[in-house]
């Protein structure tokens, strides 16, 4: 089962010591790369004649339950042509800020990738064009699901939870609903008045 | 005087410092940001969604529009966000099954079929013949389902009605099936770690067998409603394309990708349970527009029949076999030996008190889903719940390609290029 890639060897003599150390798991192979490489390296993987690594099928990030265990970011490379597949790793440290430089200007396919992992994990992708949440509304206050220190059931309680969604209602935004809505608030009845000054939307109880 | 849209505007919060409803502003800012009251009367933002029937569930795009031409289109995603993947970190492997149902629950088996097959390379676990054959089926069928609610979808999308009453029909007779087998429709949770849930019931094949003998017969009637139709093909042809070149950045999959004209299809490129051994083709498109999306789909649904009668022909071979390994790690002993036997009791106890322990490692296996590829990234640190459980969601991934898509077309032609992306809300918010 110790098929290792012979990317691995090429990448070796190519960046040396940024690249960290290199396993094999489910006879698939993980690199482990220095931060500061990191773009050259899938850069490089991506571009040269023999790795051709043309096609990023999944950018994520693992988050351990051993919270002095740093968080990784997970790239999953793979060449189209070759039909060959690499798994790229970055480790970042948690006590410093969670920052990795986007491959956006490699792959389009990272845009949404990179910013569901920036949605989930707060890792940053600097030099990414449109780094905004994506699955949680904008205004989301709560912090980064998939993180271990998030609880199943949230930061906040139940009603404060409810309540913060109803004040996003993201829908909301740019519609003419809402619009219509600020110019007929002199109109409205007096209670209706007050639920909508109390940012209150719908059936809150 | 150049004119800039007001994108700031999506964080603003519905009310402002006084708690007065704040206006949101939909309109157009000039070069200093300052916010002009009119409409603009150059450029308009239309909002489409996330309740508008075209959209293919909760979808919401803001366009913005000059005359009819699309200028820019944003995505809004997240209105059916469930968190499957941080619930799966508190579930068994078996118990995340169900949740794989919700994700993609337009072919809900596939989806079950991939997670356990991601547990089983984990584990190192080798499937019988007849659960190989038997997950085909349920792949193939999936595939069938899925693009027939495709089919039909998009010609309503784009005004023809009486296909999607066909595809429907057809579609219906699969889900029979499915709920004879497995008791649920959407529900499916077919599989299990080692084995499948479930084997088909008695006479089960007959009912698949009338299915694969007349199903060509409603694809050549869609071929003729469609393929050469005029309206059909002026509405598709050259709309949405995509290169190779585009489509490979993208990271599309699926039919996405192979109407585009890049031949990778997993089953062959990369196969799982032995479609290495079934004779089947993969359709390539040329120019990677709607209608060629359509020519491949189209296709795949005929050979997925082919693939199906294939594996009836196997399973006659079969009968009888096991469909579970006797793997007592992952599949219970049967009843009667769990209570007369101590070392199976044993195995019983271990397995419904702690759960299938994979070792400590990780893997990322990725099956031809209808949509495209759907992965399953496991991290596993030796205990009976994942440390992380990822979905790489193909919707999600195709629907990123649709701004790229939409700029510069029609208003009309939106409607066209997203139905053609074929998404799934469940799988792209998962």
């Amino acid at each position: 089962m110790s098929s290792i890639s012979p990317s691995v060897a090429a990448l070796r003599s190519q960046f040396g010591a940024a690249i960290e150390r290199h396993l094999v798991s489910s006879a698939q192979t993980i690199v482990y790369v220095s931060r500061d490489r990191l773009h050259d390296v899938l850069a490089w993987l991506k571009d040269t004649p023999g790795q051709d690594f043309n096609y990023l099928t999944d950018v994520t990030a693992v988050d351990y339950r051993d919270p002095e265990r740093p968080l990784e970011v997970v790239y999953q490379l793979r060449s189209l042509g070759r039909r060959a597949d690499l798994r790229i790793k970055v480790a970042l440290d948690k006590s410093a800020p969670l920052e990795v430089r986007t491959v956006y200007d490699l792959w389009r396919g990272a845009d949404w990738l990179e910013r569901e992992v920036f949605d989930m994990f707060g890792v940053s992708f600097t030099g990414h064009p449109d780094l905004r949440r994506i699955l949680m509304w904008e205004t989301y206050a709560e912090g980064y699901p998939l993180r271990k220190d998030f609880p199943l059931r949230g930061h906040f309680s139940r009603a404060e939870q409810t309540r913060q969604a109803l004040a996003a209602n993201p829908e909301a935004h740019y519609s003419l609903e809402e619009l219509s809505m600020a110019e007929a608030y002199g109109e409205l009845p007096q209670d209706m008045q007050e639920r909508l000054a109390r940012g209150e939307r719908g059936f809150l109880k | 005087m150049t004119l800039r849209t007001v994108e700031m505007a999506l964080a603003t919060t519905g009310v402002d410092a006084a708690g007065h409803p704040a206006r949101v502003p939909l309109g157009l800012s000039d070069e200093n940001g300052a916010y002009r009251e009119d409409l603009g009367a150059e450029r308009m933002l239309v909002n489409l969604g996330p309740q508008h029937p075209a959209t293919h569930g909760v979808l919401r795009l803001v366009l913005e529009l000059e005359g009819e031409t699309v200028k820019r289109c944003i995505p809004h995603i997240g209105y059916l966000h469930s968190g499957f993947e941080k619930l799966g970190e508190y579930r068994q492997y078996n118990q995340i099954i169900p949740l794989t149902d919700r994700t993609d629950y337009l072919s809900p088996m596939a989806n079950n079929v991939g997670l356990a097959l991601a547990v089983e390379a984990l584990m190192g676990i080798e499937l019988t013949e007849r659960c190989k054959v038997l997950r085909v089926i349920a792949c193939e069928m999936s595939r069938i389902i899925s693009h027939l609610v495709w089919l039909g979808t998009t010609g309503i999308d784009l005004g023809a009605f009486t296909p999607f009453l066909w595809s429907f029909q057809e579609r219906e007779r699969i889900y029979n099936l499915q709920e004879s087998w497995t008791g649920a429709r959407l529900t499916t949770s077919l599989t299990r770690v080692g084995g499948l849930m479930a084997d088909i019931p008695e006479g089960w094949e007959a009912g698949l067998r009338e299915f694969t003998s007349s199903f060509p017969k409603t694809l050549e009637e869609v071929d003729t409603m469609f393929t050469r139709n005029a309206i059909w093909i002026g509405r598709t042809q050259g709309v949405g394309a995509l290169t190779a070149d585009e489509a490979i950045n993208f990271s599309l999959s699926g039919p996405m990708l192979r109407a585009s004209g890049v031949d990778y299809d997993v089953r062959k490129d990369r196969p799982y349970l032995d479609y290495e051994t079934y004779d089947f083709d993969v359709p390539v498109g040329e120019y990677g527009d709607i209608y060629d999306r359509y020519r491949v789909r189209l296709e795949e649904m005929t050979q997925s029949n082919r693939i199906l009668e294939q594996a009836l022909d196997r399973l006659s071979r079969l009968k009888g076999a096991p469909i579970n390994v006797s793997d007592p790690r992952v599949v219970l002993p049967p009843k009667s030996r769990a209570m007369s036997d101590m070392e199976a009791m044993i195995f019983h106890f271990k397995q419904v008190m702690e759960g299938i322990k994979p070792p400590a490692g990780e893997v990322y296996l990725g099956v031809e889903n209808p949509k495209g590829e759907l992965g399953y990234y496991i991290v596993s640190d030796g205990t009976s719940k994942p440390v992380r459980w990822r979905i790489r969601p193909p919707s999600f991934i195709n629907l990123a390609s649709l701004p790229t898509m939409c700029e510069g077309s029609l208003l009309s032609d939106v409607i066209a290029i997203n139905a053609s992306v074929d998404i799934v809300m469940g799988e792209v918010d998962r």
